[in-house]
């Protein structure tokens, strides 16, 4: 009974009950992952577009990367989803300690995988691999391992930019929850930070094979 | 069916789902090492795809969620699907009919 009326406690004015409250807020949030699919897409459909005409030079350009660094970063992001459907769960079920140490470790993740992003940008530079600020490849498809190269830096960047972001959103998530202000009857923000931590996380499984795995075998 | 009726899933499934994502990981990147031709980017795509679905319908809860929510990662992906689709159209498509005096 205490739970309920701890429930009531939190609906705002506008809503019939608790879960009517969450369903508001689970849309909200997936109808922003859906603007979010278009802003990546937008990126992505100029990828394919100019892959189409410059297969070569993106393989070329592919095979400038570290399948490893690619690799390990995306165990290193999945499993950060994997903690973070453990933080959902924890709230879920009022464990706090299991919600605080999820939490704590998805940001942990989080920064990993940005400190090996890091590594490459600066790797890439010094390779002389940043069209526009320091490229000096150097071959007959210089053009479209150029193009190759924007765009790697554009969706990298940008998913970066998101992955911060997340970063900074289970930050203060983290201290709510050291503050006790979750419980099993109301836990609407760890879910919601959670769908768009997933999200970020799925664009990355895309960028995989479209940047690292494109030129493996070509010659 | 309402939000709250989830039924609460256990660490031990998302385990397994994460063990999934590392096992299809390590799948794609072994694929990419080997000549499929024309069906490189195909094979690559679904394997991508296999693992969004795994954390979209585990991760995300969208196995038990109600349709509206469904209906917002349709409509993201079935826009995203006219921008490719038509934008391609275009750029694959051209010179396959001559211009004349050129």
């Amino acid at each position: 009974m205490a739970e309920h009326a701890a429930a009531i406690e939190h609906v705002a004015q506008q809503f019939d009950d608790p879960e009517q409250q969450r369903l508001v807020a689970e849309l909200g949030m997936w109808v922003f992952l859906a603007t979010e699919v278009m802003f990546f897409g937008g990126m992505i459909t100029v990828y394919t577009a100019y892959r189409y005409l410059y297969p070569v030079a993106f393989a070329h350009g592919s095979q400038k990367l570290s399948v490893l660094i690619g690799g390990i970063n995306t165990g290193v992001l999945l499993l950060s989803s994997f903690t973070v459907a453990l933080a959902v769960h924890a709230a879920r079920t009022g464990a706090r300690r299991l919600l605080l140490v999820s939490l704590v470790a998805t940001i942990v993740l989080g920064t990993v995988f940005l400190g090996f992003k890091a590594y490459e940008w600066w790797h890439h530079y010094h390779e002389g691999l940043v069209p526009g600020i320091h490229f000096t490849y150097e071959g007959p498809e210089r053009a479209g391992v150029g193009l190759f190269f924007w765009l790697y830096f554009a969706l990298t960047g940008v998913h970066a930019v998101h992955l911060t972001i997340g970063i900074g959103v289970m930050a203060v998530i983290a201290v709510l929850a050291w503050r006790g202000r979750f419980s099993p009857a109301y836990h609407n923000p760890v879910e919601i930070a959670g769908l768009y931590w997933h999200f970020v996380d799925i664009v990355w499984i895309f960028l995989l094979p479209i940047l690292y795995l494109v030129g493996r075998h070509a010659p | 069916m309402s939000v709250a009726a989830h039924e609460l899933h256990g660490p031990r499934l998302y385990l397994g789902i994460l063990l999934a994502l590392l096992g299809l990981t390590a799948l794609t990147i072994l694929v990419s090492y080997v000549d499929l031709g024309p069906f490189s980017a195909p094979v690559a795509f679904l394997i991508a795809g296999g693992k969004a679905l795994l954390v979209v319908l585990f991760f995300m809860h969208l196995k038990d969620a109600p349709g509206i929510l469904w209906l917002a990662l349709v409509a993201g992906f079935f826009w995203l699907a006219i921008l490719v689709v038509l934008t391609m159209s275009d750029v694959a498509t051209r010179g396959y009919i001559p211009i004349p005096g050129k």
